[in-house]
């Protein structure tokens, strides 16, 4: 009896010394990115006793964004949620839903400066203005991957340009090795493809200024683009394996194919399956298009957004808790755990000055291309139902690669479906 | 003509109670709420909404690729439907027929059942695996077999994997149907008739119809909407969206795209069509049964 009154005595100091704000924080970082999460998350608690996270994994990125809307429908919002590239559309038109990043540091009272941030991640999820929406957490670009033993066996260097590629792919089909192949063609052959070539790809600026009601993708450039994929497929240097992510990543790590473009998050999953000495390097691009000069790729990846709808107290703690996310040391341990690239130029400086690149040169392509010269349309994208426009542009590049339909009658369908998707979402954004 | 009127106490009411308000809950309720909601566009966040009249079923009954998954629903129903009774069927007869270790074979068969179909979905992703699925080795012996970018091979996947995922239950229905035919029906036949094949189509079927129409009408809607988790863990209504049922793109635009409004509508024409389907089978085929 007395050792239990000790024990509630104890226990109702110490709950008193912890009244702690609690925020929680919806995520979709499973497996190993899941394990980083928490690990970030309670050196966070550790670090400071006013605010105490909880991470909580909700499943993929499509799910989670799925259960934040449900959640925010039923007021039951958590602090933070993530959102990926293609859902940003979604939650910044929805006004009001989410309390930008630079207010909510500004009524927090946290010091913060825009421009501390890599200009490509920073602009994705900021408004036209550049004011800062979300807060970017895990981005990616994409990046090309190479088998150093295939590349060496054809005696050929990894390409520059696309037009590199059409000399080195009959010397990789030689030495039995199919080129290429690619994960997430819409992310990386559509819009990432219109950032590298600085290229419009929708109306009211990408989508920035206004909801977009019409989408660009029907010209020229992509037809050319993918009427080359098409001739490079059929003549075996181009690998097209099916529409999932891992269809296309396997071939290269099983050494069928000898480059794969994927994204520069894949770092430590290809360094774990690969039984090859591999290298990595930017996105190839036309020079036909580009004329000679080089512009940089955007993110995908995912930001994290601060719900509406919560106390000073609580918004305070989501903010130091954005601030902590943002400190260099943070940003280079996950950066290093993950192959993600880290946020800030500091971290960036932070991780070089250790040395780490000199040991994981691969590591930083995608740090060096999203920091190439930007464009007028290079900041990124802001469409509406974007996800199912994805899934039409999936559903044609099959068919077209399959040889069902055109190259005109793909960008066509694509070109009215995804018109009327943007139309849609147009008329339910109310300002 | 007079009625009579019985009077009795309010028991009978009481016990289907909870039954009438777990479907009013679980069933009216949202069944009301997407008819609502396919009037309007609503931002997924619900911060703004407008009456928008027909617009959603316009849209979707102009949308080409509709008509495409109306098509793949209506054949991957029709196949796994008819397969999943009839492998069922041959099966409980035979299984019917050993007398010697009966329940072992019966177990065997009946076993798929326990299996959720989100898990039998994750067993074909392995069997179909292209670098490890003996599936896929053996299909691809026969033909160039894809199902990662052939529309046929993804279907005949998807197929595969709901009809054996079915089969089991239908067996169970089955078996019982026949155990519960008179041994004298049975004998008199036999004596009766010398040919098997005949025996079973001219007595045994027709008795075993009342099951067959039962499981009929459960099997379609099996077809329907259970196998959801199958086509999302194996295929994902791909490649080219090729493998896309009804209620998978009502999934799709609705909770992965985030278009409520749309994905009601889409829903609303489906419950609408089954009811339609439902009507059918009940006027027309039940008829012709005799309990």
């Amino acid at each position: 009896m007395r050792k239990f009154l000790a024990l509630s005595i104890t226990m109702a100091v110490s709950g008193a010394s912890i009244a702690a704000t609690n925020i929680t924080w919806w995520h979709a970082m499973g497996g190993q990115l899941g394990d980083t999460v928490n690990k970030i998350s309670s050196d966070f608690n550790a670090a400071q006793e006013a605010c105490t996270i909880e991470p909580v994994y909700k499943g993929s990125y499509e799910e989670l964004l799925t259960s934040g809307v449900a959640a925010f429908r039923a007021k039951q919002a958590p602090n933070i949620i993530q959102v990926y590239d293609a859902g940003a559309a979604t939650i910044i038109n929805a006004k009001g839903a989410v309390i930008p990043v630079t207010d909510l540091f500004a009524e927090a009272d946290v010091a913060f400066d825009e421009d501390d941030y890599i200009a490509g991640v920073r602009n994705f999820y900021a408004d036209s203005d550049g004011k800062m929406i979300g807060m970017p957490f895990n981005s990616s670009t994409p990046i090309l991957y190479y088998n150093k033993d295939a590349l060496a066996e054809a005696g050929v260097e990894p390409p520059k340009t696309w037009e590199d590629f059409e000399t080195i792919a009959p010397k990789l089909k030689e030495a039995g090795y199919i080129g290429f192949s690619q994960s997430h063609t819409p992310w990386i052959f559509a819009e990432n493809f219109h950032s590298r070539h600085n290229l419009q790809l929708a109306d009211e600026a990408n989508g920035y200024d206004a909801p977009a009601t019409h989408i660009l993708y029907n010209n020229p450039d992509m037809k050319m683009h993918f009427s080359k994929l098409k001739e490079w497929k059929d003549n075996g240097y181009y690998g097209y394996y099916g529409e999932g992510w891992g269809d296309n990543q396997t071939p290269f790590e099983k050494g069928e194919v000898a480059m794969w473009l994927g994204s520069s998050g894949s770092f430590g999953g290809v360094k774990e399956k690969a039984e090859f000495d591999f290298g990595t390097t930017y996105l190839p691009y036309w020079n036909s298009i580009n004329d000679g000069k080089e512009y940089n790729t955007f993110i995908g990846g995912a930001a994290l957004f601060a719900f509406n709808g919560y106390g000073k107290e609580q918004n305070a703690c989501t903010a130091s808790f954005f601030k902590f996310l943002s400190q260099s040391d943070t940003q280079a341990f996950w950066h290093k755990e993950t192959g993600y690239v880290p946020i800030t130029n500091a971290a960036y400086d932070l991780v070089k000055s250790e040395g780490y690149y000199d040991e994981e040169p691969a590591a930083e392509t995608g740090i060096l291309q999203l920091n190439q010269s930007g464009g007028e349309w290079t900041k990124g994208y802001r469409l509406g139902f974007y996800p199912q426009i994805r899934e039409v542009m999936r559903r044609e590049f099959t068919k077209f690669f399959n040889g069902d339909v055109s190259v005109d009658d793909a960008f066509a369908t694509i070109e009215s479906e995804s018109d009327k998707l943007l139309a849609r979402f147009a008329q339910t954004v109310k300002e | 003509m007079k009625k009579n009127t019985f009077k009795h106490s309010p028991l009978p009411y009481l016990l289907i109670a909870p039954q009438m308000v777990i479907i009013a809950v679980f069933f009216v309720w949202p069944a009301i709420q997407s008819v609502n909601l396919s009037f309007y566009l609503e931002d997924p966040f619900g911060l703004s909404s407008t009456f928008v009249g027909l617009q959603n079923y316009r849209e979707t009954l102009t949308n080409d690729f509709y008509y495409r998954s109306v098509r793949f629903t209506a054949i991957f129903s029709t196949l796994v439907t008819f397969f999943s009774l009839a492998i069922a069927l041959l099966l409980a007869v035979k299984a019917d027929n050993i007398i010697r270790a009966r329940s072992t074979y019966k177990i065997l068969i009946i076993w798929p059942y326990a299996v959720a179909p989100a898990v039998a979905g994750l067993l074909a992703v392995f069997l179909f695996d292209s670098h490890v699925g003996p599936l896929y080795a053996l299909f691809n012996q026969l033909w160039a077999f894809d199902h990662k970018l052939d529309p046929f091979d993804a279907s005949l996947a998807v197929i595969l994997v709901a009809v054996w995922k079915q089969v089991s239950v239908n067996f169970v229905y089955f078996m019982a149907g026949l155990q519960s035919i008179p041994q004298a029906v049975k004998e008199a036949s036999t004596i009766d008739c010398q040919s098997g094949f005949k025996r079973f189509w001219t007595i045994t079927f027709p008795l075993l119809a009342p099951t067959t129409f039962f499981l009929l009408v459960i099997n379609i809607t099996y077809a329907f909407f259970e196998t959801f988790a199958i086509i999302d863990t194996l295929t994902r209504g791909r490649p080219g969206g090729e493998t896309t049922t009804l209620v998978y793109k009502v999934y799709q635009d609705g909770f992965l795209g985030a278009d409520l409004g749309g994905s009601s509508a889409q829903s609303v024409i489906l419950m609408v069509f089954v009811m339609i389907l439902t009507v059918i089978q009940f006027r027309f085929i039940e008829k012709k049964i005799h309990y």
